[in-house]
């Protein structure tokens, strides 16, 4: 009876999962959704304290106590984790968390392998006859190394996304290393395939060989990758996580942790692919890291040459007198902290008489979504954000576009240069506009390495600095015009 | 080996049923999100699979008082688990607040 209910209890929560986030994928639901999946947890994780009976000698679980403990520590920090966190700051904490589940999924495995070793060996003395073991333990041996090795990879992965996005980490890369990568890779199969199918006498000792390749590679792996590609990376480690999670289902035939695990593998992939397919670029280009440091990008349009800057007197006047002033937020916007400021700016214009809108490039900042987050910290109203295709429309009729720290999104190169790295992604448009304004702090190109011909246009002009800095002055400017 | 992958196919049929439906409700549950969600939705799926928490909470409950070690690894690993579970959904809900307040 009891186990029925725990089984019933876990069908609930598979249902949660799936509910949820088929409301996630919609505005008007979202938050609804997370709240759901977030109930059908709860009931899971309760119902796994009160009702798991182990199936081979009945007994409930033991340590409860320590189990307590462990949920309330968890609960009490993750919490304060995630209340405290600036909302900058969201990506490298969704990677952190992340990390935290896949390295859950690897320790489990630790402790099922030494569990499954001491079961087999009797006395836990390394003497494993291979013939001794049958089929079904050496699957459930399989099972064990893919949770330590997918699980181990997005550990590592996830905490080297998570310092690259805080500036911890910096990118680096060598010569010759995506082949030690692949190399590494198919060392770590081997071993595997070896440990399960050989049984040898030193099994343990394999087991922590993989254990410690399997970080090595989730470190090599995210290490090379630049710093505006790790969503798309932490995209794929956490689906990563969901497959660790599956394998889990799989050794505690648990029907809760199949599901959420490959519900989140698959659909974590999907997202992976369409957060790529926005930067028009594949997710293979992402992993090896064709922009990542270790080629110059292909652009070959040299378009040097002579830009103009723009004072910020000036920038305040032209935009004050402009009947509609389209903003184009950027990385740079989200590095700078600078939302506040953009709405205050934008109150003030509108005080003036000028009409002013967001236009929201799909991969614009740190993440797919990350600039409709933070406008949205900042209070700025939701008709106001255009999408891709609205904003193309609008920059038609607009008079002045101010590009806050948004390079590649804008750069006409994606149009016109069949040889660019960028070609073929959907651009802002803005030339379209009769004046465009951009704030960066420098020249520099941005995450695609490349040039921006934009730049360079007679009605362009620049206007240096950083992101807040610059729209405070401008801000007192337009008070005092 | 050939032999025991197949067995153990046939063994565990069902979970195999589950896996292969699941791959596609999560390809076809998330397929038409718009772009703004996308963070969101991550963060969400990234709550679900801290799922793994039950397998951290059997291993534990399963430890004998003197292994030691299992308990110790355990313990981190339940803690590691609810940080992705809790974590998780509080900073996701935290995102999803925001959307709401400008709906108004």
């Amino acid at each position: 009876m009891e186990n029925h209910i725990l089984t019933l209890c876990y069908l609930l929560a598979s249902v949660s999962f799936i509910v949820g986030l088929k409301m996630l994928s919609a505005p008007d639901s979202a938050r609804r959704g997370n709240l759901i999946a977030a109930g059908g947890m709860a009931v899971a994780i309760f119902a796994t304290i009160f009702l798991y009976r182990d199936t081979e000698t009945g007994h409930k679980l033991f340590n409860l106590e320590w189990i307590f403990l462990a949920l309330v520590v968890g609960s009490v920090a993750g919490t304060m984790m995630a209340k405290k966190v600036k909302m900058t700051a969201m990506p490298e904490m969704v990677s952190l968390f992340n990390g935290m589940g896949g390295a859950c999924a690897a320790l489990i495995s630790i402790i099922e392998f030494k569990h499954a070793i001491h079961t087999l060996s009797g006395e836990g003395v390394l003497a494993l006859a291979a013939p001794e073991a049958d089929s079904s333990f050496r699957m459930f041996l399989l099972i064990i190394c893919i949770g330590l090795i997918i699980g181990s990879v997005s550990f590592a992965g996830s905490m080297i996304a998570w310092g690259k996005l805080n500036g911890k980490i910096k990118d680096f890369s060598f010569k010759g290393q995506q082949f030690l990568n692949i190399g590494l890779l198919l060392v770590i199969v081997v071993l595997a395939v070896w440990l399960v199918t050989a049984l040898p006498a030193q099994a343990v000792i394999v087991f922590y060989l993989l254990f410690a390749l399997s970080l090595l590679y989730g470190l090599l792996f995210v290490m090379p990758i630049g710093g505006a590609d790790m969503p798309v990376v932490i995209s794929l480690l956490n689906s990563f996580t969901g497959v660790a999670a599956a394998c889990g289902g799989f050794l505690y035939d648990n029907k809760a942790m199949l599901t959420g695990g490959i519900l989140v593998g698959a659909a974590g992939t999907l997202l992976t692919i369409l957060m790529c397919k926005a930067m028009n670029r594949s997710l293979l280009n992402v992993l090896i890291g064709a922009f990542g440091g270790s080629s110059t990008g292909g652009g070959s349009s040299e378009t040097g040459g002579s830009y103009k800057q723009i004072s910020i007197t000036d920038t305040a006047v032209v935009m004050s007198y402009a009947a509609r002033v389209v903003i184009v937020p950027g990385y740079g916007l989200a590095v700078a902290q600078a939302q506040h400021t953009c709405h205050e700016l934008e109150k003030l214009l509108e005080e003036k008489g000028v009409e002013v809108a967001y236009a929201i490039h799909p991969v614009a900042g740190r993440m797919p979504g990350h600039m409709n987050v933070l406008l949205a910290e900042a209070d700025v109203s939701y008709d106001k954000l255009m999408e891709m295709e609205q904003a193309n429309e609008l920059f038609k009729n607009t008079d002045v576009v101010l590009i806050l720290g948004a390079n590649d999104v804008v750069n006409p190169a994606a149009k016109t240069d069949s040889s660019s790295p960028i070609y073929g992604m959907p651009i802002l448009e803005v030339e379209d506009a009769k004046m465009v304004i951009v704030n960066k702090r420098s020249m520099k190109p941005g995450y695609a390495g490349i040039e921006n011909a934009l730049f360079f246009q007679p009605k362009t002009s620049m206007l240096f600095g950083d992101a807040k800095n610059v729209l405070q002055q401008l801000c007192s400017e337009i008070k005092n015009l | 080996m050939m032999e025991a992958i197949i067995n153990w196919l046939g063994n565990h049929q069902e979970m195999i049923y589950v896996v292969l439906l699941m791959i596609f409700l999560g390809i076809e549950v998330i397929g038409r999100v718009p772009s703004v969600l996308h963070t969101p939705l991550m963060s969400g799926a990234n709550a679900i699979h801290g799922v793994v928490i039950i397998g951290a909470i059997i291993v534990m409950g399963k430890a004998e008082a003197d292994n030691y070690l299992a308990l110790t690894l355990g313990f981190i690993a339940v803690i590691l688990g609810t940080l992705n579970v809790v974590g998780g959904f509080v900073v996701t809900d935290r995102m999803l607040e925001m959307f709401k307040k400008k709906k108004k």
